[in-house]
């Protein structure tokens, strides 16, 4: 089959088109404000502030940004390798359980420098081994890992609740919760490089799994472009039977790209159980492994695009807050309908504009040579 | 409580709570067997269960509330359709977005109109379904055996109920007996073929598309107008997952559909009977894997381990015509 859509410019390509898909999001989402009676502007305004607005708010969206960081790329990994992986919430709700297990174990005898690294360890592979068998099931026995994953979700959340009912829950305690943790699980925050910039994160749980998550967004950079692995994932996710042609061994990649994107949906729980709460809760991944989804699609699956689109979230999460504080009649649930929208036009329907879009080069680009022809006369 | 009646009780609780499932994943199998993915069935009868639920709430009138359910869910359906056959989207991104929008609107529209905490106002007897008793129901329940069966698990349940157990042998008469059921389930394995034939593949999905907006906007309507009175928030809580799984699970076929539908409808009902009680042999079940076991079963029908579950040739891919 041939390519339906004419080659248009980079900037084009990868600025104006996913730009022009994200207005239209908005623009809808204002509409639903508008039937909700109140004033969009007003709206953006609270939204800008809240998220902006002073040292501490700026610490919330970074610290909701970091989660958003590590999910979009999880799905972006899978993506490169043509697989859809909607398990990022689960993945990302195992994955918490490393992270608890290394923070009981050590917490109360060693600094959180070494309980760190053992957590995104133990993080990255339980988020892993819960992407393994999805993955394992689609290169062996050819089951579809939408479908897999998607039920992998639903066990993820009855075998959490059976976890922090019944076996993490300390002895005489009521609520489904982790002890919580000494010293020694909790990150340090990251007050020092915002106030690098004059602000002060107060309260603002901003802390340094953030670094961790800008150096995960390198490494998946260096891993699809720069690396041999990477090369066969885009290779499969191109085209799996010129991969096959090629000698690339189809299920092996599977497997591996299923279990970097889960181990990456691992890493996410670090921020919320070290970071914020410092013990882990029922849902504490409260549907960032589907925002990641929205990310991956807005930042068109590369880490450098990735990065502002997890930012843009994070405004939308902590400016969202600030907007459900000043119009109550506009709760947290419209950042749901605007994540929604962001996945409907930037990822279903990312081609709707581009036929107009294309036109309107096409058309400059031939008075651009019309204009050189007479010049050349 | 001898072990009869307990019996008639589970399989009653099964008959209700089956109803929604049935409804959705035979929407279900009218897109997939039309080669049209469609995870948004959990956005469509949430989104149908709100419509129905605010109709009814400010007309007091039930049809109304089933035909707004019904609008809501084929609308949703047309967006899905739009994005997926017309623009050639991917058919689980949209999927994926029906879901987020509709969890999402559902709370701020039911906010700012009804300000119930996302709740619509409790319907009154006439703005809701009522049950359905077959005559001489009360008179025959006394009878020891047929008694039971025929007073509670035959009759006794809402016009809903009746209706989508009708849908399944309906809905295998539509696919196999029709030339339209020709032809959907043909666009779904072959639609270059179907096109050859100078049929519009196009035309076809939609329609298809549409008679999963109307079986799901059922689903919704029962949810609100019948199981409940009322829209609660989120109160689809995965069942369109379920009747996705229950579709895969089925083999794409409508009588499957009809009992997977019962079988993860009676593992709801047990759960819920079960908790807390110890069983002879294995001891007490965690009500966790029960609540699981519909997602689990479904992984190990999906890796072919009972059986193969073979999806619709051309499902997922949307149509190109060779020029």
């Amino acid at each position: 089959m041939s390519t339906p859509y004419a080659k248009l410019p980079g900037w084009v390509e990868y600025g104006l088109v996913p730009l022009v898909n994200l207005a239209v999001a908005f623009i809808v989402a204002g509409l639903v404000v508008l039937l909700v009676g109140e004033n969009p502007f007003e709206a953006a305004y609270h939204l800008i502030n809240g998220a902006f607005g002073r040292g501490e708010y700026i610490g919330f969206t970074l610290y909701y940004a970091t989660t958003f960081i590590f999910t979009g790329l999880a799905v972006a990994v899978a993506f490169h390798c043509g697989l859809f992986n909607i398990g990022g919430e689960g993945q990302a709700y195992v994955g918490g359980i490393g992270v608890a297990l290394a923070c009981l174990w050590l917490d109360q005898t060693m600094p959180w420098y070494v309980v760190f690294p053992i957590a995104i360890i133990g993080s990255a592979f339980f988020g892993a081994l819960w992407a393994f068998l999805p993955g394992w099931l689609q290169a062996k026995r050819g089951s579809h890992i939408v479908i897999t994953t998607i039920m992998f979700n639903f066990i993820a959340s009855s075998l959490m609740v059976y976890l922090l009912t019944r076996v993490l829950k300390p002895l005489g305690s009521m609520a489904p919760q982790t002890r919580t943790f000494a010293e020694g699980g909790q990150l340090p925050k990251l007050d020092w490089l915002l106030s690098i910039f004059g602000l002060n994160i107060g309260t603002a749980p901003f802390n340094i799994s953030f670094l961790l998550a800008l150096a995960a967004a390198f490494a998946v950079w260096v891993l699809i472009w720069r690396t041999k692995l990477g090369y066969e994932m885009r290779t499969m996710g191109h085209s799996p039977s010129a991969a096959r042609y090629a000698g690339i061994r189809e299920s092996r990649i599977t497997v591996i790209a299923m279990m970097i994107s889960g181990g990456l949906a691992g890493m996410m729980a670090l921020n919320p159980i070290m970071g914020e709460q410092f013990r882990m809760q029922l849902d504490f991944v409260q549907g960032a492994g589907f925002v990641g989804i929205a990310v991956a699609l807005m930042g068109r699956s590369h880490p450098g695009g990735i990065i502002p689109a997890a930012i843009l979230f994070g405004v939308l999460y902590q400016g969202g807050a600030e907007i459900a504080f000043e119009m109550p009649s506009i709760s947290r649930d419209m950042i749901v309908i605007i994540q929604g929208l962001v996945i409907l036009f930037a990822g279903a329907l990312e081609n709707m504009f581009r036929p107009a879009i294309t036109r309107a080069f096409a058309t400059r680009g031939q008075r651009a040579a019309a204009v050189v022809q007479t010049k050349g006369a | 409580m001898d072990f009869f009646h307990v019996l008639v009780v589970l399989l009653e609780s099964t008959i209700r709570v089956s109803v929604p499932l049935v409804f959705a994943a035979l929407a279900g199998l009218f897109t997939e067997r039309a080669g049209v993915f469609d995870i948004g069935l959990e956005g469509k009868m949430l989104g149908a269960a709100f419509a129905a639920g605010a109709a009814a709430a400010v007309t007091q009138s039930v049809w109304v509330g089933l035909i707004a359910a019904i609008l809501i869910s084929v609308l949703l359906s047309l967006v899905h359709g739009y994005a997926s056959i017309t623009q050639r989207g991917n058919q689980i991104v949209s999927g994926v977005a029906i879901n987020f929008i509709v969890a999402g609107s559902t709370v701020i529209l039911g906010e700012a109109w009804f300000r119930q905490g996302g709740r619509t106002p409790a319907l009154a007897e006439g703005a809701r379904f009522q049950i359905v008793n077959f005559p001489g129901a009360d008179a025959i329940r006394e009878v020891p055996i047929l008694g039971p069966i025929y007073a509670d698990l035959l009759s006794g349940h809402f016009l809903l109920t009746y209706l989508a157990f009708a849908m399944v042998p309906i809905s295998w008469w539509i696919l196999y007996r029709t030339r339209f059921g020709l032809r959907l389930r043909a666009v779904g394995e072959n639609p270059g073929a179907v096109d050859t034939a100078g049929i519009s593949v196009i035309w076809l999905r939609y329609r298809a598309v549409i008679c999963c907006g109307i079986l799901c906007g059922f689903a919704g309507a029962y949810l609100s107008l019948a199981m409940t009175a009322g829209f609660v928030k989120g109160m689809t809580a995965g069942k369109g997952y379920i009747a996705l799984a229950a579709l895969i699970f089925a083999k794409w076929r409508p009588k499957n559909v009809m009992f997977a539908c019962l079988l993860f409808g009676f593992l709801d009902a047990l759960a819920i009977r079960l908790q807390g009680t110890p069983l002879p042999l294995v001891g007490q079940v965690p009500v966790q894997l029960m609540q699981a076991l519909p997602y689990i079963l479904t992984v190990i029908l999906l890796a072919g381990f009972i059986g193969k579950a073979i999806p619709p040739k051309a499902g997922g891919v949307p149509y190109v015509k060779e020029r």
